[in-house]
């Protein structure tokens, strides 16, 4: 373990310590084990009755629908925020001033209002205007959770986009209008391919956030995976009581499943990108499900991929 | 326009909910957070598989889902007779302590290997060398995306208030069940929330820079 800035490589001492210490670690955490399990057998949660609704062909029907309806709220909102990413990140970079200063203000008021209550005014709003609405106006639950993904994933995106752009060497640009490109050229022939490269990982990384909010629309009672299953456990009776428990673990174990499949591939991506040698860095994926500061993501991001942990130390 | 002034107490209550419940989540998820991470660095496997598995975990639930996990599971099979309040601290705490974890974590591996080994060349022991040499460095590198974490704990505060703990968006869902006009509700709300947000930068940004250092 000599890669470690903490520890030496350990002596025949401290082998012996580490080995002693990895006994009473596995003992402690046998004992944390066992006392979960424990207390989940005391509570009747590891009945044979409680796990045998998941053999019941209704409750798998149910499950898998609230997958496909949270697959769907994710799908629609990735593409839309993507392309409202784009949008915003290009008229952030506008040379007409009132466009810049509609573009910041957009990113700025979205990225600082927690993605919740965006979402419940739009459903409040479109509630409120349904008859005016629409195709929209049979569905507002859906439209308010996926506009709400929309506009805070695409203010997200806008300044990943951004950071990738202003990542690409200026002397590319200067190079560029010297043979007498145009704007729009610049823009899409050679910043725009070089931004996306780079920016990949990054990118997935947020997807993963897109997927893991779609959570949200448990609390504007869309039926999601989440509110799917909590409906779904509310009208069964096991033993004389809700299966929370059983239902719990399994939906926590689908979403993991989920995001963790996502975020590997932004892993792959990375290393993909690092072994090929071009002028522009591609960012790391390592910081898959938080989100960036309100105020300067986009300065951030070159140093979030300095600080990666899975890299070796330089 | 009138809704915030008619109803002050109200957005007052809430902010401070906001504050309070960030603030101390906040301060158990880095205790949490920087327990994990020893965890996660030192030399025994079973510690390090425990971190691992503690982040992946909670990295890749859905913060809704740990909600209900306090709210249905924690008090049917451990600990019955938690306040709202309670469980949502557990909730938004454990939640948050994986990306401390992961922010102190790459700060440590952002210290150089060679300044380790001249600290140890130099004979200073394992104490020392944590103590004066890695960690002031580590430190340093971890307040910006500390900085972020604590932004997003803030937004993601947001939930408790769905679950009936009094904070700003619960304010919000009550006027507009009242039948308040949602968009000057949401403006005001937002406001409340910008004005938590800009002071965590800020003074994360003040931290920065008495303690910033040139690498």
């Amino acid at each position: 373990m000599t890669s470690s800035v903490l520890y030496d490589a350990p002596g025949p001492k401290a082998r012996l310590r580490n080995r002693l210490y990895t006994v009473l670690g596995s003992l402690a955490l046998a004992a944390l084990l066992a006392f979960v399990v424990y207390r989940l057998d005391a509570k009747n949660q590891l009945d044979p009755d409680v796990w045998n609704i998941f053999n019941n062909a209704g409750v798998r029907a149910n499950i898998r629908d609230g997958v496909l309806t949270t697959l769907k709220v994710f799908a629609v909102a990735g593409v839309l925020s993507l392309v409202l990413g784009l949008l915003l990140a290009v008229a952030r970079l506008s040379e007409r001033r009132p466009v810049r200063w509609f573009a910041t203000g957009f990113i700025e008021l979205f990225r600082a209002v927690p993605l919740l209550i965006t979402i419940y005014a739009l459903w409040v709003l479109f509630l409120t205007y349904k008859n005016d609405l629409g195709a929209v106006g049979d569905n507002t639950a859906f439209w308010g959770l996926v506009i709400g993904l929309t506009v805070y994933n695409g203010s997200v995106q806008a300044e990943i986009f951004r950071a990738g752009i202003n990542a690409v060497p200026k002397g590319q640009v200067e190079a560029a209008y010297a043979l007498g490109l145009r704007k729009y050229q610049v823009m899409t022939t050679l910043l725009l391919p070089q931004a996306v490269r780079s920016m990949l990982p990054t990118m997935i990384s947020q997807l993963v956030v897109t997927l893991k909010d779609t959570s949200l629309g448990y609390v504007i009672t869309y039926t999601e995976l989440l509110f799917a299953t909590r409906t779904m456990a509310n009208n069964i009776i096991v033993n004389g009581e809700n299966p929370f428990t059983a239902v719990t673990i399994v939906v926590g174990a689908i979403y993991i499943a989920m995001c963790l499949a996502l975020s590997s591939v932004a892993t792959w991506i990375e290393r993909r990108g690092r072994r090929s040698k071009t002028g522009v860095a591609v960012a790391a994926a390592a910081e898959p499900a938080e989100q960036p500061g309100v105020l300067d993501a986009a300065d951030r991001i070159p140093e979030q991929a300095d600080g990666d942990a899975d890299r070796p130390v330089k | 326009m009138n809704v915030l002034l008619d109803h002050l107490a109200d957005f007052r209550e809430g902010f401070i909910g906001t504050v309070l419940l960030t603030f101390a989540s906040g301060l158990l998820a880095m205790v949490l957070g920087v327990i994990i991470a020893g965890f996660r660095v030192s030399p025994v496997p079973p510690l390090r598989m425990f971190g691992t598995a503690w982040v992946t975990l909670f990295r890749n639930t859905p913060l809704t889902l740990l909600f209900l996990v306090a709210w249905f599971v924690v008090p049917v099979v451990f600990v019955p007779g938690l306040s709202p309040w309670m469980k949502a601290l557990l909730a938004l705490s454990f939640y948050t302590s994986a990306f401390v974890c992961e922010a102190i974590r790459s700060g440590i591996n952002t210290v150089p290997l060679g300044q380790a080994e001249a600290a140890r060349s130099l004979g200073m022991s394992f104490s020392q060398t944590l103590r004066l040499i890695v960690l002031p460095q580590a430190t340093r590198t971890v307040i910006p995306p500390l900085s972020s974490i604590f932004i997003a704990l803030t937004k993601n505060s947001a939930i408790a208030g769905a679950f009936s703990v009094t904070e700003l968006f619960g304010v919000q869902k009550m006027l507009s069940d009242q039948g308040f006009t949602i968009t000057w509700i949401f403006l005001w709300v937002a406001l409340g929330y910008l004005v938590i947000t800009f002071s965590i930068s800020g003074l994360f940004r003040l931290l920065e820079r008495r303690l910033g250092v040139a690498r």
